[in-house]
């Protein structure tokens, strides 16, 4: 059969030759390709200009977009170092350090000295520095180290006398081959092999010795220069100033702040404590202590996500329900050939146009003007919205069903309620179920944005979590419950779907 | 009990089937019982749980409930009109409130573009952009997820989750980050948007490609054509119609959404309707609200008119 249908490339020549429009195409259909994509290539030209993209991608700080996605799922500890003008030193962490209070991480090491040394300050600055000696002394690290400061301050005077204990040389050890060493107006780093000394004045001047290398940048001789190791962190070297950034993978102190008796132990520690360990509170027992502390941990909220998150699936979970009961009556007014009345089909459809089309953001403002932010507002809006939406889906699947079961309903003499409920209600309600089924998954999700408007729900704690711009491992911890519910609610509604049409979804 | 209700002219045989029928009955009963009981428990435990953590409660808020329709009504009915268009205020007194004119957005001379009209231009076009890009990524991605086109399962499963995380990563939070990277403006809104575009219409359109007529590509292969001609000249003519009416319908949708994103900070109208009922600008409010309203109502009329005549009635199915 093949052989006879094979064609020399002459005969296949005369065939194109003699039905030109066949192979060519019509050219009515081709001017429409390209017009098309000269509009469309003609549009994306003026919404570049429109948003002005180009301009804003320019300026974008894509620096900064690194660290806040390396946030997601590190957190960096800043230990700062101060280096006075007779190249001594303290050591200061953030406040909140991750680390908790008087911490003391293997990764500095510190050689110290404590020392009596009369200071004299110019009168208007004994004001200033009196408080700042003392919170550095304060938050001084070394554990069982002498912290007081006997100082006697003798303002009138502008001579102070302090005793205290300075640091002579700082380690700090960033991975195997990153290190900072500081000692004696030197600032030793190391990384990957090249090593960069710089010498500080304990002022304001930086002075690189020998020429940077690729990870070190100065912008002009004499300032800052910053040195960037990567993913492990980064520092900033100024005259007085050494702030290290040392980065770490994970989320910090998950379970328990740093204020919580259980903070800083290891999990079997934890567990014993629990279990055996000695009451830390005499009123209750460690497992309800732990537990409290979990759940009203400063850093994570979790009690607070997880209401909110409640909140949200439950404004989805009734907003659908109610939006699917009301829509339920009224779409038999809605469609045409169940109420043959030109009049009421009108009505009953533009309402629910009028629902859908004042859009859920609008419903959620109003509602939440009306009853005060929270679920109930958030709640209000999906069922109003849902109830349009809905109703025009199933006024459409009862416009879209077979006649014959009713009309055989209809002829052993039913009443129009029981041919309703015999004729036309067993081939629509599998739909109706499956409608409202996706309509609660894909409300879980608008539920979230919802509430950033104020309308309840886990929402409005993402907004407030990306705002400060430091807690994006919050951020990154909601976005993952949400994942997980959306993932579970998606597989529940699926299954029951399937089961309803008999026949898988996807 | 079901022995007895037994009637007594049945055979043996017969009375089994009628037996184990009505057990089979009773039983179904009990589950549907069963299920409406744990829908009224979950509702009721749902509606409760809603009521009190909210910060107004629905019984006490109730009687107040239209208190905002007073909110609401503006000096007179012109003003609404005379928001809408920029028009200057009788009751101007150099507040906000009454400031219509100076949102004017000059074109010439003396034709300008009234303020909220050329922000909800604005959202309309962020919309139709970022569906736009969805649409382009979505049909890229739609034939590697395909059961038919991709018979590798790890590319397929791949395309597959990564469309699904796509579709359910929160628009806010893709909102928030570009909003912390770039400045304030649409484009924060667009990327959120186009991601959850990308996901969903990607998905929509692999459903389409699976359930397509596979005969054009079994001849395209027979022939020798490679996969990317299989797809252009085999799949790509008979789905058309149907990407088209689902690039329409995700349109509808993400008009909404681009509107919502604007109020979180991604400008557009949304922000400034946000900010007008907040700070109780009563005829600024209803103008946007009656914008928005006659937009998105003819952007679905439009649509929905545009499926019809590109799919037919098939146009209308369930999507989000």
């Amino acid at each position: 059969m093949t052989s006879t249908t094979r064609l020399s490339a002459l005969e296949m020549d005369a065939i194109a030759l003699r039905h030109p429009h066949l192979l060519r195409g019509s050219s009515n259909k081709r001017l429409r390709t390209i017009l098309i994509s000269v509009g469309l290539v003609a549009y994306l030209i003026f919404s570049w200009w429109f948003f002005s993209i180009g301009h804003v991608l320019g300026n974008a700080n894509w620096g900064i977009a690194g660290t806040y996605l390396a946030d997601w799922v590190s957190y960096e500890v800043r230990p700062e170092i101060k280096i006075a003008r007779d190249k001594t030193m303290t050591l200061d962490y953030q406040r909140n350090s991750p680390l908790g209070h008087n911490p003391n991480p293997a990764w500095v090491e510190l050689d110290k000295e404590t020392v009596t040394r009369i200071v004299e300050l110019p009168a208007a600055t004994a004001q200033t520095a009196k408080p700042k000696t003392s919170s550095s002394s304060f938050s001084f690290m070394a554990p069982g180290a002498a912290l007081g400061t006997a100082s006697t301050a003798t303002e009138q005077n502008r001579v102070e006398t302090r005793t205290e204990e300075i640091i002579t040389r700082a380690v700090i050890t960033y991975d195997r081959s990153t290190k900072i060493e500081i000692a004696a107006g030197l600032v030793k780093a190391t990384h990957r092999g090249e090593t960069l000394t710089m010498a500080v004045d304990g002022q304001d001047t930086v002075t690189p010795q020998g020429a940077l290398p690729a990870w070190a940048t100065q912008k002009r001789p004499g300032e800052k220069i910053t040195l960037a190791f990567g993913a492990t962190g980064w520092a900033d070297v100024e005259g007085d100033d050494v702030s290290i950034r040392n980065r770490f993978f994970g989320w910090a102190n998950f379970l328990f702040d740093t204020n919580s008796p259980f903070f800083g132990k290891s999990y079997g520690d934890v567990l014993s404590l629990i279990t055996s360990g000695e009451r830390i509170d005499p009123a209750r027992s460690n497992l309800s202590l732990a537990w409290n502390n979990i759940l009203f941990n400063a850093e994570w909220q979790h009690l607070d996500v997880w209401t909110k998150l409640m909140q949200t699936v439950v404004m989805a979970f009734v907003g659908t329900l109610f939006a699917s009961l009301v829509a339920f009556p009224l779409c038999f007014l809605a469609a045409r050939n169940i109420t043959p009345n030109f009049l009421t089909n009108q009505i009953v459809k533009r309402f629910f146009d009028f629902l859908r089309s004042v859009d859920m953001f609008i419903w959620a403002l109003f509602f939440t003007r009306a009853f005060g932010p929270g679920p109930l507002a958030g709640m209000s809006a999906i069922f109003f919205t849902d109830t349009g939406t809905l109703g025009k889906l199933y006024s459409e699947a009862l416009e879209n069903i077979d006649d014959k079961q009713r009309e055989g309903v209809k002829s052993v003499g039913a009443t129009p309620l029981a041919v309703q409920r015999f004729g036309v209600l067993p081939q629509v309600l599998p739909v109706f179920a499956s409608q409202a089924l996706y309509f609660w998954e894909s409300n879980t999700r608008s539920a979230t944005i919802i509430g950033a408007v104020g309308a309840g729900g886990i929402g409005l704690k993402l907004w407030e979590a990306m705002r400060t711009n430091s807690d994006w491992e919050n951020v990154a911890y909601m976005v993952l419950l949400i994942l997980l519910v959306v993932f579970i609610f998606d597989s529940i509604s699926n299954a029951c779907r399937s089961r309803l049409i008999g026949q898988k979804t996807h | 009990m079901a022995t007895s209700m037994l009637p007594r002219h049945l055979s043996e045989n017969g009375a089994l089937v009628e037996r184990h029928w009505q057990e089979l009955n009773s039983r179904r009963r009990l589950y549907s019982w069963l299920g409406f009981a744990v829908l009224v428990l979950a509702l009721s435990g749902s509606l409760w749980f809603a009521n009190d953590s909210n910060a107004g409660k629905f019984f006490d808020r109730l009687p107040h409930f239209f208190d905002f329709v007073g909110d609401l009504a503006p000096r007179d009915g012109l003003e609404i009109f005379r928001a809408m268009f920029d028009l200057p205020s009788p009751y101007d007194d150099g507040s906000f409130k009454y400031n219509y004119p100076d949102g004017r957005l000059y074109l010439t001379e003396s034709f300008y573009i009234p303020e909220y009209v050329h922000k909800m231009l604005e959202t309309v076009n962020i919309a139709i952009f970022s569906t736009v890009i969805g649409t382009f990524f979505g049909f890229i991605f739609c034939f590697l997820a395909a059961r038919n086109l991709m018979p590798n399962p790890w590319v397929r499963g791949f395309v597959r989750r990564l469309m699904e995380i796509l579709r359910a990563f929160p628009e806010v939070v893709i909102a928030g980050f570009f909003l912390a990277i770039l400045s304030l403006g649409p484009i924060p809104a667009i990327a959120a948007v186009s991601i959850h575009t990308v996901g969903a219409l990607g998905k929509l359109f692999f459903e389409v490609v699976e359930n397509a007529d596979m005969k054009p590509d079994e001849g395209l292969r027979a022939a020798g054509g490679n996969w990317i001609e299989r797809v252009w000249f085999g799949m790509v003519p008979q789905v058309l119609p149907n990407f088209a009416s689902y690039f329409l319908l995700r349109l509808e949708i993400n008009v909404r959404a681009s509107t919502i994103i604007g109020a979180v900070g991604g400008g557009g109208i949304g922000e400034l309707l946000r900010l007008s009922i907040g700070q109780g600008h009563q005829a600024k409010t209803l103008a946007i609200v009656i914008l928005l309203f006659a937009t998105i109502f003819a952007v679905d009329q439009f649509s929905a008119w545009l499926r019809r005549r590109l799919v037919g009635d098939q146009a209308f199915q369930l999507a989000q």
